[in-house]
C-alpha cells in the first residue's frame, strides 16, 4: 500500500482509525474556535444537543473571538458581543474582547495551535494553522456547536493537491504572491475538497508568518486545509510565542509514495509579484499587467496580512514619504500584540506621519462591516484575502488584492505599483525570521 | 427530514457559477441568526426579486462552486428560511455542502443542472440521485450521498445524530 499524505496521517492520528482519501472519519478535535458572527448560533446548537444545563466537552479547547464587528457597530453586534461574554463566562472558556484581536491571530499567538493537531473554526479562514503543521479547517456552526458537546467531529478525508516550489524567492515576492499566482493557476474552486499541500525549498525558508499567508488562503481555492509540514523554524515560532517547549513528532510529513491530486511544480525566481483584480481572488495577474491602475483606498490589514511583520514592511516603505495625494490608507492590526509592537517600534509613527489611519485591532474593513467601508465608484488595494462583490462595501466598488510591499509601493503613487521598484526600502525575510525568534 | 419535500415539485430559481455566500446573503445583513429574517435578504443584491416572490417547496438550482466564500451557516439558512425544498447545483462549495448537509437542506451535485431554466418546475429523488425536470419531461442523474452523509440527513441532520449518539 503506498505512503500518506500529511492530511491522512493527522486524521488517522485524531480517529484512530488507518484512513485514506474519501474515508468518512469521526475524530477528536484538539481546538475549536468562534467569533462574534458566528459564536451565538453555535451556542444555540450546543445548547440544543446538549441540553440547557450541559457544559462544553473540553472548555479548554475553546477560544472565542469579539472581532468582526469590533468595536460593535450597532446594537445587535453589541448584544452578540455580550452572548460571547456571557458564554464564556459561564463556561469557564478563553474569550478574547473588543480590541484583542483576529481570532485565527488569536489561536496562533496564544498557544492554542501545535503541529499535528486537529483544528476547527466556524470562520472560513481557519485553515491559517496549516502553516504550523495542524489540520485547520472551516466549519458551520452547526459542526461547532455539536462539536463543543461531544469533542468531536466528523470529516471526509481530503485528497491532496500539492505546490511545490523550489529556487527561492526573488526580493519584493513574497508568500501573499504564491498563493495568489496559485489561487490564479487552479482557480477558486481547484482544490475543492481536498487539502493544499506546499512544499519544496522556497516554502521551507519562509519564516512561519508568511507560510501562514499560504494556509489562510488555501480556502480561496476551495481548500479544506493548507498544509505546510512542520520543521525546527515552527519549534522555534511556537516557543517564542508560547514561552513553552514544543516537540514535534518526526512523522508529520507525507510520505514519499503518497498519493497526491496533483502536483504543481514552480520555480521560487520565476515568481513575480501578483494582484488579483476584482472581482475574484482568483484574476491574480503580474503586477506590470495592472499597474498605473488608480486606487482610492489602501487597506493594510486582516487574517492574512495584519502581522507586524506585513506592517512593517509597508512602513518600511512609507518611512519619511506621505500618501499620495489623493488616497487614504486604513492600517487595522490583527491583534493587540501586533498593535503594541508596532507601536514600541515607531513603525506606527512612520505610518501615521505618511498620513495612514490606524485602528484597533480586528477584522476592520475586511468584510465591509465598518472601519473604512467602500462608496460606490471607490477603488481600493488591500492585503485582504477576498474582493467579490461588495465584499468591503458597495457592490460597485472594486477591490484588488497584493502583497503589503505591492500595497506600501502603489500608496506612494495611488496607483498600482510594482515594489521592486521601491526595492532598496524592502527587507528580506531574514530579518523577520530573527525579529520573530527574539519575540 | 423536517418540513422539507424534495419528491414534491416546485419552481427552480436558476442561478449562475461561483455565487458565494456574501451573494447567498450580503455580509451587512447577517447580525441575525434567524432562517425567517435571513430569507428576508436572501440573494438581495443578485436577484431583489427573489425574497418576495419565492414560495416554500421552490428550489434552488445553480452552475459550479455554490456557496463558495466563508463558512456562515447563514446562506443555507436563509434558503432554508425561505422555504426551499432543495439546492441542486453542478457543484457545491465544501463549506456549503457540509452546512446543509448538517442542516438537513437537501442537495445533490447534478452535472445536467444547467438544462433547468427558472420557473421550470422540479423535484428531486435525493435517496436514488435524480432530478426530475417535469416541465420538460427530463430526468437527470445527481451523486447520490455516501452511506455516511445518507445516514446523516437521515436522522434530520448533525444535530439529530448527535443527540442519538449522547444518549446512546
Ligand atoms: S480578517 Fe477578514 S477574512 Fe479574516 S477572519 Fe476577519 S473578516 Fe474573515
Amino acid at each position: 500500500m503506498s505512503g500518506k499524505t500529511l492530511a491522512e496521517k493527522i486524521l488517522s492520528d485524531k480517529s484512530g482509525d488507518d484512513v485514506r482519501a474519501g474515508d468518512y472519519v469521526e475524530a477528536t478535535v484538539d481546538t475549536m474556535l468562534t467569533h462574534d458572527i458566528t459564536g451565538p448560533l453555535s451556542f444555540q446548537t450546543f445548547y440544543e444537543v446538549a441540553g440547557e444545563d450541559a457544559s462544553p466537552q473540553n472548555p479548554e479547547s475553546i477560544l472565542l473571538a469579539i472581532d468582526h464587528h469590533a468595536p460593535a457597530d450597532g446594537v445587535q453586534a453589541a448584544n452578540n458581543h455580550n452572548i460571547l461574554r456571557e458564554f464564556g463566562e459561564k463556561h469557564g472558556v478563553a474569550q478574547f474582547e473588543v480590541g484583542d484581536g483576529i481570532c485565527h491571530q488569536l489561536v496562533v499567538e496564544e498557544g492554542f495551535v501545535k503541529p499535528g493537531d486537529l483544528v476547527i473554526g466556524a470562520d472560513s479562514h481557519s485553515t491559517t494553522f496549516g502553516g504550523l503543521g495542524a489540520f485547520g479547517t472551516g466549519v458551520g456552526s452547526s459542526d461547532l456547536g455539536t462539536a463543543m458537546a461531544t469533542g468531536e467531529l466528523w470529516f471526509r478525508v481530503p485528497e491532496t493537491r500539492r505546490f511545490e516550489v523550489t529556487g527561492e524567492l526573488s526580493p519584493g515576492v513574497y508568500a501573499k504572491d504564491l498563493i495568489l499566482k496559485f489561487i490564479g493557476d487552479v482557480g477558486f474552486a481547484g482544490a475543492t475538497y481536498m487539502a493544499a499541500e506546499y512544499t519544496g525549498s522556497a516554502i521551507e525558508s519562509l519564516p512561519i508568518h508568511e507560510r501562514i499567508v499560504l494556509s489562510n488562503m488555501a480556502i480561496e481555492m476551495g481548500g479544506k486545509a493548507g498544509l505546510v509540514e512542520p520543521d525546527q523554524r515552527t519549534v522555534a515560532f511556537l516557543e517564542a510565542q508560547t514561552g513553552e517547549s514544543v516537540e514535534l513528532d518526526p512523522n508529520l510529513y507525507s510520505d514519499d509514495d503518497a498519493e497526491f491530486a496533483s502536483v504543481e511544480r514552480y520555480i521560487g525566481e520565476e515568481i513575480e509579484p501578483q494582484v488579483s483584480k476584482p472581482s475574484n481572488p482568483e484574476n491574480a495577474v503580474s503586477v506590470s499587467e495592472v499597474a498605473g491602475t488608480s486606487i482610492d483606498q489602501l487597506f493594510v490589514g486582516t487574517c492574512t496580512n495584519g502581522r507586524y511583520e506585513d506592517i512593517k514592511i509597508v512602513a518600511d516603505i512609507l518611512a519619511g514619504e506621505t500618501l499620495a495625494q489623493g488616497t487614504r490608507m486604513v492600517v487595522v492590526p490583527a491583534s493587540r500584540r501586533v498593535y503594541q509592537k508596532a507601536l514600541e517600534t515607531g513603525v506606527f509613527q512612520t505610518l501615521i506621519d505618511a498620513g495612514a489611519i490606524i485602528q484597533s485591532a480586528g477584522c476592520g474593513p475586511c468584510a465591509g462591516y465598518h472601519q473604512g467601508v467602500l462608496g460606490d465608484d471607490d477603488v481600493c488595494l488591500a492585503t485582504a484575502n477576498r474582493n467579490f462583490p461588495g465584499r468591503e462595501g458597495s457592490m460597485q466598488s472594486q477591490v484588488y488584492l497584493a502583497s503589503p510591499a505591492t500595497v506600501g509601493a502603489s500608496a506612494l503613487y495611488g496607483e498600482i505599483t510594482d515594489p521592486r521598484s521601491v526595492e532598496s526600502k524592502l527587507n528580506r525575510h531574514d530579518d523577520y525570521i530573527l525579529s520573530e525568534v527574539q519575540r | 427530514m423536517s418540513d422539507r419535500d424534495p419528491d414534491t415539485a416546485g419552481q427552480a430559481w436558476v442561478f449562475g457559477a461561483d455565487i458565494d455566500t456574501d451573494q447567498i446573503t450580503p455580509s451587512r445583513f447577517i447580525v441575525s441568526s434567524d432562517p425567517k429574517e435571513l430569507a428576508t435578504h436572501a440573494f438581495n443584491d443578485l436577484r431583489p426579486e427573489f425574497s418576495a416572490n419565492v414560495s416554500p417547496g421552490d428550489f434552488v438550482v445553480a452552475g459550479e462552486n455554490f456557496g463558495s466564500g466563508s463558512s456562515r451557516e447563514h446562506a443555507p439558512l436563509s434558503l432554508i428560511g425561505a422555504g426551499v425544498s432543495g439546492v441542486v447545483a453542478q457543484s457545491f462549495a465544501r463549506i456549503f455542502f457540509r452546512n446543509g448537509i448538517n442542516l438537513g437542506l437537501p442537495l445533490l451535485i447534478c452535472p445536467d443542472a444547467d438544462r433547468i431554466d427558472d420557473g421550470d418546475e422540479i423535484s428531486m429523488d435525493v435517496a436514488d440521485g435524480v432530478v426530475h425536470n417535469h416541465t420538460k419531461d427530463e430526468s437527470y442523474e445527481a451523486e447520490a450521498l455516501p452511506p455516511f452523509l445518507q445516514s446523516l440527513v437521515e436522522s434530520g441532520g448533525l444535530k439529530e445524530y448527535t443527540k442519538s449518539k449522547l444518549e446512546s
